[in-house]
């Protein structure tokens, strides 16, 4: 990490930013080109290998060609505790069917090579770490990688990822929920990169009816605890949802719907299902 | 008592402070500051283990449990109402019972029991839960959820749950559930709602998935009674506090019986909570050896068994860093053991710890090595162990007979034999598993309903 900031810069930026600046987040650049057209962004999860690497590389393309800014590549793993049932069954189909960690590198790669949109990747943290954190990061960034999201990692325990992740200039995308005290609000808006993924709800990944309240109230302290960009992601599954958080949100996140559309109509759902999801993005006072 | 203090120049000294301590008799209270003690170790690391690898979503409800704890343990009223259930509704102290006719088969050294078989609903469980559900009622919470495996915890759960009147949801495996439905009735007896679980491998760890996605979403006022000493921080530091009083108890016990401290400790290890609590009493007695006995189901080499310290590697699962059975892509492998209790593929962090630094020695037994000490203990002592204490006896008949070969190669007199002491927790009693030894020996008429019940693994 570079030790001469210059002394003339602006001192109200927080730390996040820098790192931005110093490592040219691939995900801040995507959030902040959607900004630049007076819209939030929108980030599409898909589980790798599911139902093939294929499938999910050519849904990933699908995603970027029908308006996401971002793709969240997610991991498949034996115990996935922040998700509903919808992931859950998809991930057990994807190891079922022999999906190995390595192959998200495929992914990655498939998605970088054909569109310009920011893919990161969405993980629990054991398969990282039986691979090695840094040999995990590298094979990342070879990839074309902007990051990680980490859903059972908190700053607390990422002193090796964070040196990783600096090593190798990737995004690393902690969480932020309702229940996060200001004072863990703003050491996690501080270690994150990229963006801070605020959780919505207290509950778990899954399409709910509406989008909770508490959301615009966790985007507000992750932006007054500095974070520059704050995209919000757990139960939005339709264009009326993205549309009620573009208001207030740097970006969306929708997984589930879109984990539902491959798994009933293949790649042409998730292509159609995005484009009438990225409706919701421009704010109506931008 | 046998102390060997007798040429101490200077009571206090840094020397001879080492000394004794070299020579294994250094009592607790004589700890001086800065020597190394592991005891009370409070999280949350153990060395390279433990932590807190949770959604940050859990974590404020996890400051809220360790700070709740915290006042809670230096509060004199909360200990006094853990001593008071203790005595009056589990039953402590449990007794200390010599297994004259059992040593007999552990190499003709003396074996004494820690029995927990005989603590309220039959096993150490009892300890553990009683403090969580205090600390509920504290923190202001009317519902705790919990996961069990073969209902032992589910069943100590509910039973805390019914005596301060919270809510209890267990959620359980649907494959445990069908081959427990017992269990699943005591539970329903009991008050509680028990949730069968159909995600991933339908067993232990995916029950424990799904209480962390209940709690993650009714965290306000839900507590989650983790049943073992594993978890995110503070629970493996707090689950071994609540079960701190089978070693304390049992240290005093053997000293009043035989005057001095045993040679080995056994006990059996699944995530590892009736053992942490009996080892704690004697971690700073380098004289005692400490074992840990894990289960070897089918044998390590077959891949069916749980076997997670000797054959795991470190991972993160369920909140902690620990020995983990996970594959080459960190996919947690699924754990077999005869014994459900001890079928789960994590081990708590202190264990890996103790492991690690070689304080405890963690071995496997295998499902006809426990069987065969099942068999023994109930027609040598007339007691039926549970099938996971049963790992517990098969190792310590090892540990007696080793303990009998290093006397004899010294050129030992028998006598010298007779003087090693082995002391086992018997954690739990074995009235649950009736039906899966009754299989496993045989005795069962072919056609009856038993036989049925016994071929799906019902553990009565």
């Amino acid at each position: 990490m570079s030790t001469t900031h210059d002394g003339a810069q602006d001192t109200t930026k927080p730390a996040a930013q820098l790192n931005d600046a110093q490592h040219a987040s691939k995900s801040a650049a995507a959030i902040d080109r959607a900004r630049a057209q007076g819209r939030a962004a929108l980030i599409g999860y898909l589980p790798a290998g599911y139902p093939s690497v294929e499938a999910t590389i050519a849904a990933g393309i699908a995603l970027a060609e029908n308006g996401a800014d971002l793709i969240e590549i997610g991991i498949p793993y034996s115990d996935p505790v922040m998700d509903g049932q919808v992931i859950q069954a998809a991930t057990t189909e994807a190891l079922a069917n022999g999906f190995h960690v390595r192959q998200v590198f495929d992914v990655v790669r498939g998605i970088t090579s054909k569109t310009d949109a920011a893919v990161l990747v969405m993980t629990y943290w054991n398969p990282v770490v039986r691979m090695g954190v840094d040999e995990f990061s590298r094979r990342l960034a070879e990839a074309g990688g902007a990051g990680l999201i980490t859903p059972d990692l908190i700053p607390d325990e990422a002193a090796e990822w964070m040196a990783a992740s600096d090593r190798y200039g990737l995004d690393r995308v902690f969480l932020v929920a309702p229940s996060s005290s200001p004072e863990r609000m703003k050491r996690t808006v501080e270690a994150s990169r990229g963006f801070v993924y605020a959780v919505s709800i207290m509950g778990v990944t899954g399409a709910r009816t509406s989008v909770s309240s508490a959301a615009k109230d966790v985007v507000a302290a992750a932006h007054a605890a500095g974070a520059e960009r704050v995209c919000v992601g757990l139960g939005v599954s339709n264009a009326g949802h993205v549309r009620e958080i573009a208001e207030y949100a740097d970006g969306v996140i929708v997984g589930t719907a879109l984990v539902a559309a491959i798994r009933d109509g293949g790649v042409d759902a998730v292509a159609s299902l995005t484009k009438d999801l990225s409706t919701g993005l421009t704010r109506e006072e931008a | 008592m046998v102390r060997l203090m007798v040429n101490a120049p200077a009571a206090g000294s840094d020397e001879s402070a080492v000394d004794a301590f070299l020579q294994g008799d250094r009592p607790q209270e004589h700890l001086t500051q800065g020597e190394p003690s592991l005891r009370h170790a409070p999280g949350p690391y153990f060395g390279n283990y433990g932590g807190r690898w949770m959604p940050e979503s859990l974590i404020a409800a996890l400051d809220e449990l360790e700070d709740t704890f915290e006042k809670a343990k230096a509060d004199p009223e909360f200990t006094a109402q853990i001593a008071d259930l203790n005595k009056n509704y589990s039953g402590r102290p449990s007794l200390l019972t010599e297994a004259k006719r059992f040593a007999e088969h552990a190499g003709g050294v003396r074996v004494f029991l820690k029995r927990e078989d005989l603590n309220h609903t039959g096993s150490h469980k009892i300890n553990n839960v009683l403090g969580q559900a205090l600390l509920a009622k504290r923190m202001g919470k009317t519902r705790v959820i919990a996961e069990t495996g073969a209902g032992q915890h589910g069943v100590a759960s509910a039973t805390a749950a019914a005596l301060l009147g919270l809510e209890c949801v267990v959620y359980m495996g649907a494959e445990d559930c069908r081959r427990q439905s017992l269990n699943v009735a005591r539970m329903e007896l009991l008050g509680a709602t028990v949730i069968p679980v159909t995600s991933g491998s339908q067993t232990l760890k995916d029950a424990i998935n799904e209480a962390l996605r209940d709690w993650v979403a009714n965290v306000g006022n839900t507590h989650y009674l983790l049943g073992t000493a594993a978890g995110a921080h503070p629970f493996p530091a707090m689950v071994r506090y609540f079960h701190e009083v089978i070693g304390e108890e049992a240290r005093a016990q053997i000293l009043d019986q035989t005057g001095r401290l045993p040679d080995a400790v056994c006990a059996c290890i699944g995530g590892g909570s009736n053992a942490i609590g009996i080892f704690h009493g004697f971690l700073d007695d380098p004289s005692v050896k400490i074992y840990g006995f894990e289960a070897g189901g089918e044998g390590v080499e077959t891949g069916r068994h749980a076997a997670t310290i000797t054959l795991g590697k470190p991972g993160v699962l369920h909140g902690a860093r620990s020995y983990l059975m996970q594959d080459d892509d960190g996919q947690t492998i699924e754990s077999h053991s005869i014994s459900a209790g001890l079928d789960y593929p994590g081990v708590g962090p202190e264990h890996s710890y103790l492991a690690d630094i070689g304080r405890v020695s963690y071995e496997p037994i295998t499902d006809s090595e426990a069987m065969e000490a099942f068999r023994l203990l109930c027609r040598t002592e007339g007691i039926i162990p549970a099938i996971e204490s049963a790992h517990a006896l098969a190792g310590a008949m090892k540990v007696g007979q080793r303990l009998a070969a290093e006397v004899a190669a010294a050129g030992g007199a028998a006598g010298e034999i007779s003087e090693k002491i082995v002391l086992v927790n018997l954690s739990g009693r074995g009235d649950k598993d009736v039906a899966t030894a009754a299989e496993w020996f045989d005795l069962l008429d072919k056609d009856s309903p038993e036989a049925e019940i016994a071929k799906e693994g019902e553990q009565l």
